[in-house]
C-alpha cells in the first residue's frame, strides 16, 4: 500500500544537496512512499535564527506545517536533520508553553491544529517490514565497508525530537540517543557492509560551516580519523550538514593535520539506490567533491560486481 | 584584594522571560563540558558558565566568546542529569548580549547569523551564493573559501540565480515583521 507523506526537502536539498534529493525520491519510488512536495515551503530559520529570536525560530517551521496541513497532510518526512530539529523543537515548544504557542498562531495567521508528525526519512524507511527492503535489492555492493554518521541533532534531545519513537502509534522505546542503529541496520538489510565505531553522533560543528571554519576542521577531522582507524572505506550520512564539512573540508584538514584523508562522504540514499539497481549516474554520486572513485563505476565491471 | 561578587538581579530576571530553565538545579558535576565539542575554543566551559549566570555575573557572561562558540549540538542538554537546558541557556544568553548592544567577542558569528536571516527574510528560502557574498561584504575576508566556492559551482551545487517567488517572499518578510512587532510591545 503507498504511503503518503508531504515532503519538506528544506534548503540544502534545493542547493548543495541535490544528490540526496534525487536518490530519496528515487528509492521512496521504488517502496511505494508518495511524497508530495509542501507548496510554497520556506526556510526553517536554522541556527541564525534560534540563535536570535525564539519566536521567529518558531514561527518559520510552523509556517512550513501549517502549509502542510493545508495541503491535508497528516505526516511530513524532513531529510535535513537540523531542519528536522527545527521543527521538533516548534512543534515541542508549542505543546509546552501555551503563550508562545498564541503567539506563533497569531504570527503565522493560521488555524494551525498541530496533528501533524513530523519524520526522518531514516524513520519513514524504518518502518517498512526488511522483507519488503531486502526484496528491492537487485545489486550486491560487498567490496565497500562503511559506517553510518548520524551527527548530532538526529537524535538529540530525545525529550525533544523522539527519534523513531516519534513516528509509531503507540509511541516505542525509539533509537538509542548515544549509539543508534536506525541507519545501520537499513543499510545491512540492502547488503551494505556496515562497520562499528564511536563516533556516530558527535558534532562536526556543521553550523559554522562559513565562519567558524576552524572548528569544522578540528571536528571533522576526528571523525573521518576514527571512522579510518576502524577501516571504514566510506562514512553514510543522512542529513545535508552532515555531508558538506566532511565532503569539502578534506583538503584543508590533510593541509593542517599533514594527513591523507580521502574518504568519500555518500548518503545512505545514494548506497540504497545502487543496491536498488540505479546506476551510479542516476545517484548523482559525481556531485561530490570528495573523489567517489569506489562507486563511480558500480554496475559497470560486472565482474567485480555480483548482480 | 577579594574581589566582591556582585549579582545582577535583573539580569537573572532577563534571563528567566527568555527561557524557563533552571540553572539552580545544577550541581556542577561538569558532565556538560565534559562532553561539549566545542569546549577547547571557549573561554568558560559551559559548567562554568551556569555558574556565573548563577551568582549573577552578567558582564562576565556577557562578554565570554562561550556561547557564540556554542554549535547547538543539544550534547549538554541531553547528558545533563539535573534536566539544565544548557543549549536554551546559550540561545538566550546571545539573545541578551544582543539586545543590550554588547560587542561580540567572536564577530564573525553574529555577522554569518544575520546575512542568513536576511537572506531568508528577502528570499523566503536560503540562497547560498547571495549568503556567501553577504558574508564577504561584511566581514571583508573576500578569498576565505573561493577556492571552495568555485568547485561548489562546477558540481552545481550552488544557483548563480536566487530562486525568487513574490508569495514566498511576502510570507517570510510578514513574518519577521510580525516577531519583531510582537518583541517590541513583550519588551515595553
Ligand atoms: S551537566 Fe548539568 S548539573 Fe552538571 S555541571 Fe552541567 S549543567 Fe550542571
Ligand atoms: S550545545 Fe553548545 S554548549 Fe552544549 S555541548 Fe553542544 S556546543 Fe557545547
Amino acid at each position: 500500500m503507498t504511503a503518503k507523506y508531504a515532503y519538506y526537502p528544506g534548503c540544502s536539498l534545493h542547493s548543495t544537496a541535490v544528490e540526496y534529493d534525487a536518490s530519496f525520491k528515487a528509492v521512496a519510488a521504488k517502496l511505494d512512499i508518495e511524497l508530495e512536495e509542501v507548496p510554497g515551503w520556506v526556510c526553517c530559520g536554522t541556527s541564525p535564527a534560534h540563535s536570535t529570536s525564539h519566536l521567529l525560530s518558531i514561527a518559520l517551521p510552523i509556517k512550513n506545517l501549517a502549509l502542510a496541513e493545508a495541503a491535508k497532510a497528516t505526516q511530513m518526512v524532513v531529510p535535513c536533520a537540523a531542519c528536522y530539529s527545527r521543527f521538533k523543537f516548534a512543534l515541542y515548544d508549542m505543546h509546552h508553553d501555551q503563550k508562545i504557542g498564541d503567539e506563533v498562531k497569531e504570527i503565522v495567521g493560521s488555524s494551525f491544529q498541530g496533528n501533524i508528525k513530523v519524520l526522518h526519512p531514516l524513520e519513514v524507511i524504518a518502518k517498512l517490514p526488511a522483507a519488503v527492503l531486502k526484496e528491492n535489492v537487485k545489486r550486491q555492493i560487498d567490496d565497500l565497508k562503511v559506517v553510518c554518521y548520524y551527527g548530532c541533532l538526529l537524535t538529540r534531545p530525545p525529550k525533544v525530537v523522539r527519534f523513531v519513537a516519534g513516528g509509531q502509534t503507540p509511541p516505542e522505546a525509539g533509537d538509542d540517543v548515544e549509539y543508534p542503529t536506525t541507519m545501520d541496520k537499513i543499510l545491512e538489510n540492502v547488503g551494505i557492509n556496515v562497520l562499528d565505531w564511536s563516533y556516530k553522533t558527535d558534532c562536526c560543528g556543521g553550523a559554522f560551516a562559513l565562519s567558524e571554519t576552524d572548528a569544522v576542521l578540528t571536528l571533522t577531522q576526528r571523525i573521518l580519523k576514527n571512522a579510518l582507524e576502524v577501516g571504514a572505506d566510506a562514512i553514510v550520512v543522512a542529513c545535508p550538514l552532515c555531508h558538506a564539512n566532511p565532503d569539502t573540508r578534506q583538503a584543508e584538514i590533510n593541509a593542517k593535520y599533514n594527513t591523507n584523508y580521502n574518504m568519500p562522504i555518500y548518503y545512505f540514499t545514494q548506497l540504497m539506490g545502487l543496491a536498488f539497481g540505479y546506476s551510479p549516474e542516476e545517484m548523482l554520486i559525481n556531485k561530490h567533491l570528495t573523489e567517489p572513485a569506489l562507486l563511480r563505476n558500480v554496475g559497470k565491471e560486472q565482474s567485480r560486481m555480483s548482480w | 584584594m577579594e574581589t566582591a561578587i556582585m549579582p545582577d538581579a535583573g539580569f537573572l530576571k532577563r534571563l528567566d522571560n527568555e527561557i524557563k530553565v533552571n540553572v539552580n538545579a545544577c550541581y556542577q558535576c561538569g558532565k556538560c563540558s565534559a562532553g561539549c565539542p566545542m569546549n577547547y575554543a571557549m573561554d568558560l566551559t559551559p559548567a562554568q558558565l551556569i555558574h556565573a549566570i548563577r551568582l549573577g555575573l552578567k558582564d562576565l557572561v556577557l562578554n565570554s566568546k562561550t556561547m557564540w562558540l556554542c554549535s547547538s549540538c543539544q550534547t549538554c542538554s541531553t547528558r545533563c542529569p539535573q534536566e539544565v537546558d544548557i543549549a536554551r541557556v546559550m540561545d538566550a544568553v546571545k539573545i541578551i548580549a544582543v539586545a543590550e548592544g554588547v560587542k561580540p567577542q567572536v564577530p564573525k558569528v553574529i555577522a554569518f547569523n544575520k546575512a542568513t536571516l536576511r537572506n531568508i527574510k528577502w528570499f523566503g528560502r536560503m540562497y547560498e551564493l547571495g549568503l556567501i557574498c553577504d558574508l564577504k561584504l561584511r566581514t571583508l575576508e573576500f578569498f576565505k573559501d573561493l577556492g571552495l566556492g568555485v568547485r561548489m559551482l562546477r558540481k552545481g551545487k550552488l544557483k548563480l540565480v536566487p530562486s525568487v517567488s513574490p508569495g514566498r517572499t511576502l510570507a517570510t518578510m510578514s513574518i519577521f515583521s510580525r516577531v519583531s512587532n510582537k518583541e517590541g510591545q513583550t519588551k515595553k
